[in-house]
Order: structure tokens, then C-alpha cells, then sequence
């Protein structure tokens, strides 16, 4: 081979080293030593022991574990359900001239500015029970009995936070199908009008099926968003009370960092990954195969 | 829900339709008016905390709730805040973490987007399915690594700690964004370049890069924002109260000032308006980011 063609070939990987070295080390490298560390006692200071299964065993007889994984699938159910409606509902209303439009539009869009950590105070503030403002209101109109603790109900304190996660997810969904509504054709619309559609069959023999791939994007985002849900709960409730408001991040964390089981937050943090990896793999798919269209 | 269900039936009746028409029909009035007041309702959080941040505590106790007339606005709770929370030094760090990720993240991803997106090489498609399928990974399966790898080369609890893993952890997406973006950009415009004897390096420099300024910005915007508001590792790779990101100091500014809701939300709106700022004069920006990343 000439020494031309050569340095022609390696170019890409000249481009290429410095961010796949750091990707490798940082990212990919830490996933698969997380499975090893799974499989071993560890207390962060001394040595990792190996230690076979026996995380997973304790796991799967963990009832906090069993809490986690119940609360995250509310979380996905909710997620793939509310914001993706509404914000699919505001995005149709809104996709046209309509007086006040922008200012709705970024009303609704406000939330997704505020960090977790900050929505997360705010929000703990509005749950107050003595003097936030949800139950000041309800007291005020003399509805003394629904003036609970929103965030100390063991019922009640996982929906309360998944509402507070829905607040900022609406205005995500709503611009992604806005973008998509911008590259709907009108005439398909007006075409559809003149076969004699009325309005809701309009949305949904031609609008929808037209979104559907960002219906997908949207509904797998949603729940690998839901699945990683962390902030939101460090700050609101540290998972309490009585682990009634854990997920499986939280859950980890704390058995890791608060209790130094490092090697058992690894099997955690292995099962979460499992669960998230089916939606990796659809998204990857999906993603691929539009590449193959071009 | 059900109202707004009930909008985009009305709604999509004319998609198209002219202005003066809009409220052609006393339905459509009645939905324009549900929508407004859910509008008002869904910001209602926001001006909330705004109110409270202006009011002192035990005004807001003697008064009632949040929800009642303020006897004065007071500008005290910020000052306390910035001052005694902390927020004075918190915030500073979010941009000393922030800026150098920000601008190495988006500068190692334009190089390897252009390997990805130009040549032609073996591993090309394994290597960008690493990029997204890492991307995609939650902070916990890479936490302890992370953490035990920071410490063992002696950056843990360091500026450098969280802004190389921010880096390398976001290359995964910039990548992503910018590889398809890059891909856009007809070939005719490069081997105009190439014909004229530049080296691939300086096709890069002079020619790809100026041309995916558009992307970058939009990029930018959305980087900074998830960067700034990034809360989980920074405690785990932090230690010392002086090197704190905003969103850590929070946390800190919350149990230590348990009683005083006033000052814990004047901290919590001061710490949103860097990112506040990048919405308000990059919204075209940000929003073309959103949907770079999920839709080409």
C-alpha cells in the first residue's frame, strides 16, 4: 500500500481518537466495569470482593427494591400517557395563527427552564402543608379536608412528584410536535377537507399518522427519562416517607453512597440498565433504519 | 385534559384557516377562554415562587399562605441568599464547570461527527451506534466507576472531575447531532477544497466547521442548559462546599434553611437565570436544538 493511501486511511481515525478515547474511558469502560462490580461485596475504600450472584439474590427479596420498581413503572405509565396527550393537544392548537399564541407557547414551554433541583424547591414549597399554596387554596374555599401533606402521604407522595415531572415534560412534547406539525403539507390537510373529513377524522386518519415517528421518539424518550428520574426526588423526598417515594436511582444511590453497599448499588444499577436497554435497542433500530433511507 | 383534547379537534378543523375567522363560533370562544385560563393555571408555580421570593417569611405566615396581599416586597431574601447561603460562590463554580465542558464538548464531537460523517472506514456505523447507545445510558450504571476512576487519578473533588466527565459524557450526543447535521452539507462544497490541495484538517477547519455554525449554536444552548442544571454529579464528585455547582448549593442552602421558604426560593430562581437568559435571547436557538436531537 502506498504511503499515501495510507495516511488517507487513517485520517478518520486522527479525528476520531482524542473523542472516542475519552468517550471509551469515561462512558463505555465504566459500563462494563459497573457488571463486574455488581458481582462483588464492596465498601468503597478496601478492595472489591467477588462474591457471585449473591446481590441479585438479596435483590430480588428486597421489599425497598420492589417499592423502586413499582413507583418507576407509575413514572413510565404517567409519562407515556399525560404529557404526550397534552402536549400533542397543544401543539395541534397551536400550530396556527392564533391571538397570544407565542406567549401560551412559551408559558407552557417556561417550566423546562428551571433546573430539577430548583422546580423540585419550588414545588416542595407549593406541597407545604400548613402554608403552600395548593392546600392554602383549598382552604380558602373551604375545603379543609383535601389540605393534606401531599409529600408526607405514603399514597399520595409518588403521584405528587410525578405531576411536578409532568409539569416540565408537557412543554418538551409540545415543541417536538410542533417542529413535526411545521413539516405536515397543509394541502394534505385541505385535501382530506375536501374528501369530506370533518375535523377529528382529519387528526386522526392524516395529522397523526403523519407524527407517528415523532410519536415514537417522543413515547421511548419519555420513558427512559422516567426511568432515570432522580433530581426531582433527591430534593422533594430523598425517596421517603418510608421509602414510599423511592425509584431505582434514588434507591441505588442511597445504598451506595449513604449506606456503602457499593457492589449491591452495582446489581441496581445493572437492573436498571437492563430495563432501559429494550428501549435503547428499539431507539437505535429506529434510528438505523431511517438511515438506511438515505 | 379532556379541554385540551377538545381544542385540537376545533383547532384542526382549519389548520390553514384565515385570522378573522378565529372566532367564527361561540365553541371556539368558550375553548380560546379554557385555554388561557390553563395557560394562567400552568404558570401559576412560577409567579408563586416569584412572589414569595419578594415577601418575607413571617409576612407570608402573618398573611396566610402565599396566596395574599404582601404588605411590602423586599429584595432582602437574594441578598441573604447570595450572601449567607452561599449563592455568591456557588454560582460562579456552575459557570467555571459549565464553560470549559460546554466548549470542549462541542469541539471533540465536531471532530469525530467529521470522521463519521465524511469517511467512509471500517467500524464507521459500530463506532457512531457507541456514541448514541452510550449517550443514552442512565448516571447509575456509571457511577461508581466514574467515581472509584476520579479518585484514583486524583481528581476527585476537583473543578476538573466534573468537567471532563460532562465532556465525555455528552460527546455522545453532540456527536449524534452533529455527524447528521454534518451529513446535510453537499459534498460538491468539500471537494471544491480538496481539488485546490487543502488537507483534511483544513477542510474541517475552513470549510465543515464554519458551515455547521447553525447546529453548534443550537447545540450550545441545550448543552448549557443540561450541563448548568446538572445536579447529580456534582455530588457525587464534589466533596468541598467551595467547589459547588448551583444546583448542589441548593441542596445545602434547603437543609440548612428549613424554616425560611422565602430565601430557599429566592436562591432557586436566582440559580435558573443564567439558563433563564440563554431561553429568553436564544429561544430559536434552543428550541431548534430540542429538536435537532430527537428528529432530524
Amino acid at each position: 500500500m502506498s504511503r499515501e493511501k495510507l495516511a488517507t486511511q487513517l485520517t478518520p481515525y486522527l479525528f476520531l481518537t482524542i473523542p472516542l478515547l475519552l468517550f471509551i474511558i469515561w462512558v463505555i469502560g465504566p459500563m462494563l466495569y459497573t457488571f463486574y462490580l455488581s458481582l462483588t461485596k464492596w465498601d468503597g475504600i478496601s478492595a472489591p470482593v467477588f462474591i457471585g450472584f449473591r446481590n441479585y439474590e438479596k435483590l430480588f427479596g428486597d421489599p425497598v427494591f420492589i417499592i423502586s420498581l413499582k413507583n418507576n413503572l407509575k413514572w413510565v405509565i404517567a409519562f407515556i400517557t399525560v404529557p404526550v396527550a397534552s402536549g400533542l393537544g397543544l401543539a395541534v392548537a397551536l400550530n396556527r395563527e392564533i391571538p397570544g399564541g407565542r406567549f401560551i407557547k412559551a408559558a407552557v414551554f417556561a417550566p423546562l427552564v428551571f433546573s430539577m433541583v430548583a422546580t423540585g424547591l419550588i414545588w416542595s414549597w407549593i406541597y407545604n402543608p400548613e402554608y403552600g399554596l395548593i392546600n392554602q387554596i383549598f382552604r380558602l374555599i373551604g375545603l379543609e379536608q383535601l389540605a393534606i401533606g401531599w409529600l408526607s402521604n405514603k399514597d399520595l407522595v409518588m403521584w405528587s412528584i410525578i405531576f411536578v415531572a409532568i409539569w416540565r415534560q408537557v412543554g418538551y412534547v409540545m415543541i417536538l410536535y410542533l417542529a413535526g406539525l411545521s413539516g405536515v403539507d397543509p394541502t394534505l390537510l385541505d385535501a382530506s377537507k375536501i374528501d369530506g373529513c370533518n375535523g377529528w377524522q382529519t387528526f386522526r386518519r392524516v395529522t397523526l399518522p403523519l407524527l407517528s415517528p415523532i410519536t415514537i421518539i417522543v413515547v421511548i424518550v419519555s420513558v427512559i427519562d422516567s426511568l432515570r428520574a432522580f433530581d426531582l426526588v433527591s430534593v422533594m423526598t430523598r425517596g421517603g416517607p418510608y421509602n414510599s417515594s423511592s425509584v431505582l436511582a434514588i434507591f441505588m444511590y442511597i445504598e451506595s453512597f449513604h449506606n456503602y453497599k457499593m457492589g449491591y448499588g452495582a446489581a441496581i444499577a445493572v437492573i436498571l440498565f437492563l430495563i432501559m436497554l429494550t428501549f435503547i435497542i428499539f431507539y437505535l433500530t429506529h434510528v438505523l433504519q431511517d438511515e438506511l433511507e438515505y | 385534559m379532556t379541554t385540551t383534547n377538545k381544542f385540537s379537534i376545533t383547532f384542526t378543523e382549519k389548520l390553514t384557516g384565515d385570522k378573522d375567522r378565529f372566532f367564527s363560533s361561540p365553541k371556539r370562544v368558550l375553548a380560546y377562554v379554557a385555554l388561557i385560563i390553563f395557560t394562567l393555571m400552568w404558570i401559576t408555580p412560577i409567579l408563586i415562587a416569584i412572589g414569595t421570593s419578594l415577601r418575607t417569611y413571617s409576612d407570608i405566615l402573618l398573611q396566610g399562605g402565599p396566596f395574599s396581599m404582601p404588605r411590602e416586597l423586599v429584595l432582602t431574601n437574594y441578598q441573604v441568599a447570595w450572601e449567607r447561603g452561599g449563592l455568591s460562590h456557588y454560582l460562579p463554580n456552575s459557570f467555571i464547570i459549565t464553560l470549559p465542558a460546554l466548549f470542549l464538548t462541542l469541539f471533540l464531537s465536531s471532530l469525530s461527527a467529521f470522521a463519521l460523517a465524511r469517511f467512509r472506514f471500517k467500524g464507521n456505523r459500530l463506532i457512531f451506534v457507541l456514541f448514541i447507545a452510550g449517550n443514552m445510558l442512565p448516571a447509575q450504571v456509571l457511577m461508581l466507576p466514574v467515581f472509584r476512576l476520579t479518585d484514583a487519578i486524583g481528581l476527585y473533588d476537583t473543578y476538573w472531575a466534573l468537567i471532563l466527565f460532562h465532556t465525555a459524557f455528552q460527546l455522545g450526543f453532540c456527536t449524534f447531532v452533529l455527524r447528521n447535521y454534518m451529513r446535510t452539507i453537499p459534498n460538491e462544497m468539500l471537494e471544491v477544497a480538496r481539488i485546490d490541495g487543502c488537507g483534511e484538517f483544513r477542510v474541517y477547519w475552513q470549510i465543515m466547521l464554519p458551515l455547521t455554525l447553525p447546529a453548534m449554536a443550537a447545540l450550545a444552548t441545550l448543552e448549557f442548559t443540561w450541563i448548568f442544571n446538572n445536579y447529580l454529579w456534582a455530588i457525587i464528585l464534589l466533596r468541598s462546599d467551595a467547589l459547588k455547582p448551583i444546583t448542589a448549593g441548593l441542596a445545602v442552602l434547603q437543609g440548612q434553611y428549613t424554616t425560611d421558604w422565602s430565601m430557599i426560593i429566592a436562591g432557586a430562581l436566582m440559580a435558573s437565570i443564567p439558563t433563564l437568559l440563554v431561553f429568553f435571547f436564544l429561544q430559536r436557538y434552543f428550541v431548534g436544538g430540542l429538536t435537532l436531537g430527537s428528529y432530524r
